[in-house]
């Protein structure tokens, strides 16, 4: 999959760094602001409560 | 790839080794032999041919050439369009490495077609498996990755979060009170809380946790409230009231706002800012000795409980029922217990020091909160 990505992603080694790099950010901030924050409910180290 | 070291040398070579016991090809310079004994092995030869997935399509050709010492002109030109992945050593394996090999077929198709389907055919077993070990190895790999990007999240994101909301809570707060200095808690024994869910109402001073520590409390428990700040139990006391003025919050993350609970001391104070009033309470226990368990009411200034134990936050905290009208005002704090866990709870007790000063005459809070 690596592989794949790093052969499609255009302009040389320094647009191959420079995509990467982004595609690294996006998929970070996609977890961190999205993904995480809606499956972090549904973890069980987050109950501070007594019930 | 063409750096590669010794190791993959010895690989490479492997390819045109005799393999697991089979006769040792007779000369490398004879396709046709080649042929012959990879045909002469038991591998489902074709198979696996049909498949067009890149590596094992281009491998034939690799090796094949390689051995000769003599890669042909289109090789070398495939080579330098692929870049560095390609060995120019008898290495086919190596082929694997770089998805950008199927290229090199079109520049090779004089080949002589039947080696290159046995060829092909053993190659496409090894490389099925080691495309699924690869696979496997980079699914594992990206997993972990998640893994520890969440603890960072857990960890550091969630604080920002928290912090930001915070500062917004505080401005929202502050205004409030300067709107309408009666708005907040009805006190006394109002009992259940009118404030709307998630909406604050007080702040939380802990001068043990140092001069700096102030929380805005959210109305609620739920994590949505105790993703801002730490909420309170909605039908427990309010601050002041006769009864167990009852607050949870994050251990680790989201602010982290009952981080050091387990530091708190007999007599520590904690101090709750309403719209009009300061409310001092006090870990209960014995200062001088440190003994949570002194106070002749039998309510412990700290205590680890299993998460089930609602006795913590009922009006007399640790009751047989929630139903026993209180004598007293008490905080109560909860927070999870270890660390990092929520296998058990740490909680917290005090007991209101006095009455509330209030916020008119004491502008800059009571003297509790610089008494350390």
């Amino acid at each position: 999959m690596y592989t794949w990505i790093w052969r499609i992603l255009p302009g040389g080694l320094p647009g191959k760094l420079v995509g990467s790099v982004l595609l690294i950010a996006a998929v970070s901030v996609l977890l961190l602001f999205v993904v995480f924050p809606w499956v972090e409910p549904m973890l069980p180290f987050n109950d501070i409560t007594v019930e | 790839m063409r750096t590669d070291g010794p190791q993959d040398a010895g690989r490479g070579w492997d390819d045109v080794q005799p393999i697991q016991g089979r006769p040792r090809v007779p000369s490398l310079f004879e396709p046709p032999n080649r042929t012959g004994a990879y045909e002469s092995q038991t591998y489902e030869s074709q198979s696996y041919e049909p498949q067009s997935y890149e590596p094992q399509s281009y491998e034939p050709d690799s090796n094949q050439m390689d051995p000769d010492g003599a890669p042909a002109g289109d090789g070398d030109a495939d080579r330098d369009w692929v870049g560095d992945a390609i060995p120019s050593r008898p290495g086919g394996r190596h082929g694997a490495h770089d998805r950008k090999a199927p290229r090199g077929r079109a520049g090779k198709p004089g080949r002589a077609p039947q080696g290159r389907a046995a060829s092909s055919g053993q190659r496409g077993d090894r490389d099925l498996v080691r495309t699924g070990i690869r696979g496997l190895g980079q699914t594992l790999i990206t997993f972990g990755l998640i893994v520890l990007l969440f603890v960072v999240y857990e960890l550091f994101v969630t604080d920002l979060i928290t912090n930001e909301r915070q500062e917004e809570l505080t401005e929202e707060l502050l205004q409030n009170w300067e709107d309408d200095p009666t708005l907040g808690p009805d006190l006394p024994g109002g009992g259940l809380s009118t404030v709307p869910l998630g909406d604050g109402f007080a702040r939380i001073r802990i001068p043990a946790f140092g001069g700096d520590y102030v929380k805005v409390v959210v109305e609620g428990t739920d994590p949505d409230e105790l993703l801002q700040g730490p909420g309170h139990y909605v039908d427990s006391a309010m601050p002041g009231e006769l009864g167990n003025f009852a607050l949870a919050g994050h251990r680790v993350g989201k602010g982290s706002p009952f981080l050091d609970l387990d530091r708190l001391m007999p007599g520590n104070a904690i101090v709750i800012e309403t719209a009009e009033t300061w409310f001092t309470y006090r870990v209960m226990g014995d200062p001088a000795s440190g003994d949570f368990g002194a106070d002749p009411s039998g309510i412990p200034g700290q205590q680890i409980v299993s998460p089930e134990d609602v006795q913590v936050v009922f009006p007399i905290p640790g009751a047989d029922n929630a139903d026993v009208d209180p004598t007293a005002a008490y905080l109560t704090l909860t927070t999870c217990h270890p660390k990092f866990s929520a296998a058990q709870r740490l909680i917290v007790h005090a007991v209101l020091d006095g009455p509330g000063l209030p916020r008119a005459e004491y502008p800059n809070g009571p003297p509790a909160l610089t008494e350390n």
